[in-house]
């Protein structure tokens, strides 16, 4: 009588289905087509999408392409950590390492950025507030993303991976000027 | 020998063996629950900033313990039990292997408690995720190792006693829905543990010294087929735990065997690839593959779900109309049985699971979506809504129902016990939807201070995601009362509750301590026979919906689903383009 017993028909398979519960699948299975097509659709019409451009690197070679365009392109420090400002469409650095987000990136509105992620030691979150962008900041990988900030304004980098007992003192930042 | 006893008020039959297995699995897993239930205290009331109350190093690892024992211990424990359940009792059979079984129980046992003593010595506190390079003592990845080989021999028990049942001939037909469902859950457990074993032994002998290196993002991919599909289980389990109540509540069974079945498979297929869901915003991952993994190949284990969503509820109003509850839409629902927890705690899971827990898994595992909310505390937030109020609120069910018939005792405060889902259920809830709010606006996961002391540079979360997480650290609180009042009902019927007939004095409650050897007295019992046949007028109202009630719910969902869908679009259309 109950689901705890074999089914009352021994060719249960045989057994037609009710049209309640096939009206119900065409309809759940058109909106899991909808969905499923939303993703390849928005590569092609929507704006947010991650590149797959990685690199396999190490904590010292990366940490050295860091360094380069800190000394090319250094404009002044802030609490301790340089701030840089690269030319529109070049390739700009950042590194995650226990505890802070260096350098600090000075960026100019609508112009796209070449982005390169990557931890020098374990893995971190690089979270983009207070848009709320978020990223896996893995050690080992470079990541490099196109970047277009399209408002000015002071962004703070949060570290949403936990990192150790000073995790909560990671912030960083990010300047977009007009 | 007589090795069977028979419970009176369910007809379910018992083996001996089979019984003690099923109790000391549930006990342990309720063991869990109440360790994992006393750290939740500690998270929630640090993450409420104006109390915020323990040091960060203490958080950490009250944070890696609360999630080890809630989201590996306690399920699996109880998972153990009810794939026990559906196999010797559903299917009235004797147990393969008993001995087997003890010693994977044993090895479960120690391995839960080496890696807690791990995690409570303060040198592990690594999350329940681990992530490398990031290390923990060895005795934290041995202690999970030695769960899941412990886990894995319960398993094969549970495959060895379908066996037996079958060449024994102790059934007609095919097995039961709630059998066919166990499978499911054992056959996502194979594959989530070998999973498990082919990322945890390399970082065991990383964290010993054999092996120099892992890298990072390999662990992360399989990892999660371990992380991820171990939640599948639940998922297969406690929608085979909604399919048995709507039986012994309502005599209720599914609308069709087949669709039912055949979502069920659906499972098997597809959920496995959830690894996906974690990797969308990692570095070089193709996106053909994040698209192909991330939706289940097409949204498949999703269809699975909405079927289950529908024949559920469905088979329960099927069961209700055939008893004369046919007036309007909901007259059958209104008039279900919502003072036994049983019911209470099963329909809430059954809701709160697909509204809440179903429709943002899908958001926050759409491809592009998961930028705007990875790693903040949505995402705890959603499996708040799956594990909890879905899988942990349903074995509550479950153990309200096998208290009276595996325990032979009567529930103790049993007016604690009708309010406790309502309790359970709605903190948790209050407790989802604001950290889904606060998620929203940026706040991080696993993070001790959203005031950030000590930084360098200084960042303020805007006021009102101070406000999401108090007032969902309230619904936390009223949670974890919630969860105190269950401990109460189960632990105190085991000790305290009325012994019900057959019983045999105070042994027969404690975990492992048989019944009395009398109350075993069937043999063998009688062939497990196929459910009657309906009769025919109940089976179709000329072409319409059998059940339009659950239809209307189900349209209700939908409808849901499809506008926080594209507002989650819309939102992530706003940030900053990227390439």
């Amino acid at each position: 009588m109950t689901s705890f017993m074999p089914p009352a028909d021994r060719h249960w398979w045989k057994v037609p289905v009710g049209r309640q519960e096939l009206v119900w699948i065409a309809i759940a299975l058109v909106w899991c087509i909808i969905m499923f097509l939303m993703m390849p659709l928005w590569h092609v019409y929507g704006k947010q999408n991650l590149s797959t451009e990685a690199y396999q690197t190490t904590p010292a070679k990366y940490g050295a392409k860091v360094e380069e365009m800190v000394n090319k392109y250094k404009v002044g420090v802030e609490a301790g950590i340089p701030v840089v400002k690269p030319p529109a469409g070049s390739d700009i650095y950042m590194l995650g390492r226990l505890w802070q987000w260096y350098p600090v990136l000075k960026l100019k509105k609508n112009q796209q950025y070449r982005l390169h992620l990557s931890s020098m030691d374990y893995q971190h979150g690089f979270s983009l507030q207070p848009i709320n962008i978020n990223l896996q900041v893995v050690p080992g990988y470079d990541m490099v993303l196109k970047v277009t900030p399209d408002k000015s304004g002071v962004y703070s980098v949060v570290c949403n991976e936990y990192c150790g007992i000073g995790h909560h003192t990671m912030v960083g930042k990010i300047y977009v000027e007009d | 020998m007589a090795e069977f006893r028979v419970c009176p008020d369910s007809g379910f039959y018992f083996n001996k063996s089979a019984e003690s297995l099923m109790k000391v699995n549930a006990v342990a897993g309720i063991v869990a629950l109440l360790v994992a239930g006393l750290l939740a205290l500690g998270v929630v009331l640090t993450r409420w900033q104006e109390v915020h109350w323990l040091p960060a190093d203490t958080f950490y690892m009250v944070l890696t313990a609360h999630g080890i024992n809630a989201l590996i211990f306690w399920v699996i424990f109880f998972e153990m039990a009810v794939l026990h359940f559906a196999s010797s009792t559903l299917l009235r059979c004797r147990i393969a292997t008993p001995r087997w079984a003890w010693a994977g129980f044993s090895l479960m046992l120690i391995g839960a408690i080496m890696n807690n003593i791990a995690v409570f010595s303060g040198q592990s506190s690594v999350m329940m995720t681990s992530y490398v390079p990031m290390q923990a003592e060895p005795h934290f990845y041995l202690g999970l190792i030695l769960f899941a080989v412990g886990a894995l021999i319960q398993v094969f028990v549970f495959f060895g006693t379908l066996v037996i049942a079958q060449q024994e001939k102790t059934y007609e037909g095919s097995v039961p829905i709630v059998t066919f469902g166990a499978i499911t859950a054992a056959i996502i457990a194979v594959f989530t543990i070998a999973s498990g074993a082919i990322i945890l032994i390399p970082t065991f002998l990383w964290s010993i010294g054999y092996v120099s290196h892992i890298d990072a993002e390999m662990y992360r991919v399989i990892w999660w087929g371990m992380g991820h599909s171990s939640q599948q289980i639940n998922v297969a389990a406690h929608v085979s735990i909604w399919y048995l109540i709507a039986g012994v509540l309502f005599g209720a069974r599914p609308m069709s065997e087949k669709v039912s079945r055949f979502a069920f498979l659906l499972y098997i297929f597809f959920l496995q690839l959830a690894s996906a869901h974690h990797i969308l915003v990692d570095p070089g991952i193709s996106s053909e593959w994040k698209i192909f993994n991330t939706s289940y190949a097409m949204y498949l284990a999703v269809l699975a779900s909405m079927i289950h969503g529908l024949t559920v509820p469905g088979s329960i109003e099927v069961a209700q109309r055939r008893k004369g509850l046919t007036k309007g839409l909901f007259e059958w629902l209104r008039k279900a049985p919502w003072g036994n927890p049983v019911f209470s705690a099963m329909f809430i899971s059954l809701v709160t699971f697909g509204f809440i827990g179903g429709i943002t898994g899908v958001v926050m595992g759409t491809e592009q979506i998961n930028l705007i909310i990875h790693n903040t505390i949505y995402v705890p937030a959603h499996f708040h809504a799956t594990v909890v109020t879905g899988t942990t609120l349903t074995f509550m069910a479950a153990t309200y129902l096998l208290i009276p018939v595996l325990f032979r005792r009567a529930l103790f405060l049993p007016k604690v016990a009708k309010i406790q889902p309502y309790v359970f259920g709605g903190g948790m809830t209050i407790l989802i939807l604001f950290m889904l709010g606060a998620g929203t606006m940026g706040v991080a996961r696993r993070h001790w201070d959203m005031d950030f002391a000590g930084a360098a540079m200084a960042f303020h979360y805007p006021a009102i995601a101070y406000t999401l997480m108090a007032v969902g650290a309230i619904g936390g609180v009223l949670a974890i009362v919630g969860g105190g009042m269950f401990l109460a009902v189960s632990v105190g019927s085991l000790l305290f509750g009325k012994k019900l007939e057959p019983s045999a004095g105070i042994l027969e409650s404690f975990a492992g301590k048989p019944l009395q050897a009398s109350a075993y007295d069937v043999d063998k019992p009688p062939i497990l026979a196929m459910a009657p046949q309906l009769e025919e007028k109940h089976q179709h109202h000329g072409g319409g919906f059998e059940a339009p009630g659950t239809f209307m719910l189900a349209l209700l969902l939908l409808v849901t689903f499809v506008v926080y869908y594209f507002i989650n679009w819309k939102y992530l259309a706003s940030v900053w383009p990227l390439g």
